[in-house]
């Protein structure tokens, strides 16, 4: 590359790895204040609900996660496009780093959901779209990891892993439109998520600390667990090498 | 490039042929599965109705999902798989041709077999039509987006419940559709639009599926 910045210094691990750690550490950081900022203001300023009473509060976590989970999705099949196109290693290792956050979060997105549907909805569960499509999302990162953990060779493990993670993105709107059409069909509950009162400014505030607190967490452990996957597949290299006996 | 196809569904059905048991369990499988509904639900002619389409069509999910590994898995033993793709012909096409052998053998029978399961579940005759329908467009699409796992999974340990977690997922959509054909028909709304929507789905996974699991493929062998 003649001129310009050069967008693939960090392409290479032994280049990224520094990088990764200093990001790490400050995300991290920007992680801890924001959820602490966000969890106050969430559990100490917001108003009580006139309709749900305190039990709202746990929109706090679940929205984010919600959002979280769906969008890790998207940068997951991101990267793994990048890895099948220009075949890069580290791209294959940021897909791999990215999807065990992102089941997390779709498994705390169910989680915090039922916690919260028992006392609103009277039920731990109800066939909602939303919900369905969320259980669906939490299949499909399972098959990712279960994909990529039945492969000992990791570039088989990146590649394999990247077409499915591609296909599967291609199908999240269909299940999506499909799940949401099944359950207009089925008319099971007759709940909305859609027609909730509007929100209270504090506690619009809240949840987007919140949101920015997850964004960085999200950041900072990709981070950290793509910095272990780079030194355990590079372990042979001159850098790892150097890396390990500097004990930095 | 059709001769080719043509020449791989041939191969295919020969192969098939010579060991028809292989295609008889599925068939069986699928049968009995169908039939453990009514014992672990009881047999109310009203709630069996009600059941009947998604019983038969995640039978029938379950049933294609099984003969997934046989897609590829003879082929890999032998050497041919690499033959295969060391030949001059695209990948796709020979693909292509292996999922529609694969589907005459496993996705047709059960689809003739439906209409016989469905009197049992007391659904009425005229909407045998419509599942038979329902069944002919949507177990394509289960073959063609099935081959995709079966192509990742290629020669991995575990590889029967790893393609289970990986393709099943991927088939709600045919199941929601397909299922609801006949929900729609019993309900007189008529299966037109649901018909239309797999045979659109069965279009996009036949146009793109035999290329993905041809890359799938190359991946796993290379």
């Amino acid at each position: 590359m003649s001129s310009g910045i050069n967008w693939f210094k960090f392409s290479s691990p032994a280049s990224f790895y520094p990088l990764a750690k200093k990001l790490a550490v400050g995300f991290g950081t920007l992680a801890v204040v924001f959820c602490a900022v966000g969890l106050y203001i969430g559990f100490f300023m917001a108003p009580t609900d006139h309709q749900q009473g305190e039990s709202y509060r746990i929109i706090f976590i679940h929205v984010p996660a919600a959002w979280m989970s769906m969008f890790i999705y998207l940068v997951m099949a991101f990267w793994a496009g990048m890895g099948l196109a220009f075949n890069t290693r580290l791209s294959g290792m940021m897909a791999s780093a990215l999807a065990p956050t992102g089941a997390m979060f779709t498994f705390i997105a169910l989680w915090t959901g039922s916690l919260w549907g028992k006392p609103t909805w009277g039920t731990w569960w109800v066939w909602d779209a939303r919900l369905t499509s969320e259980l669906i999302l939490l299949f499909l990162y399972f098959g990712f990891l279960a994909l990529q953990a039945a492969i000992d060779d990791p570039r088989r493990a990146d590649r394999a892993g990247a077409v499915l993670a591609l296909v599967g993105v291609v199908n999240v709107p269909i299940i999506y439109f499909s799940v949401k059409w099944w359950n207009t069909l089925h008319q099971g509950a007759s709940v909305s998520l859609s027609s909730a009162p509007t929100m209270a400014t504090t506690m619009l505030i809240g949840m987007l600390v919140m949101v920015f607190g997850f964004w960085f967490y999200s950041i900072a452990a990709v981070l950290m667990r793509a910095r272990c996957i780079m030194l355990e597949r590079e372990r042979n290299s001159e850098w790892a090498a150097q890396y390990l006996e500097s004990g930095a | 490039m059709l001769e080719t196809a043509v020449f791989v569904i041939r191969r295919d059905l020969l192969l098939a042929m010579r060991r028809r048991s292989d295609v008889l369990t599925v068939l069986l499988f699928f049968v009995i599965v169908v039939s453990l509904f009514p014992l672990g639900v009881g047999p109310e002619p009203a709630l069996l109705r009600t059941i009947a389409p998604g019983v038969i069509w995640v039978a029938a999910l379950l049933a294609s999902m099984l003969a997934l590994s046989r897609v590829f898995a003879q082929d890999y033993a032998d050497g041919t798989l690499e033959q295969m793709l060391l030949s001059a012909s695209p990948l796709s096409v020979i693909v292509a041709g292996k999922v529609l052998a694969h589907w005459l053998m496993t996705g047709l029978p059960l689809v003739l077999l439906a209409p016989v399961l469905a009197l049992q579940f007391d659904v009425p005759q005229n909407f045998l039509g419509e599942l038979m329908l329902s069944l002919l467009l949507g177990t394509p699409a289960l073959s063609l987006i099935g081959t995709i796992g079966a192509a990742l999974t290629l020669g991995l340990r575990g590889g029967g419940a790893l393609v289970a977690l990986l393709v099943l997922p991927l088939y709600i959509p045919v199941l929601i559709i397909g299922a609801g054909a006949l929900d729609a028909a019993a309900a007189g709304l008529g299966a037109g639009a649901h018909l239309l929507l797999l045979g659109a789905f069965l279009v996009m996974a036949a146009a793109f599926a035999p290329w993905v699991a041809a890359v799938a493929l190359r991946i796993a062998l290379e």
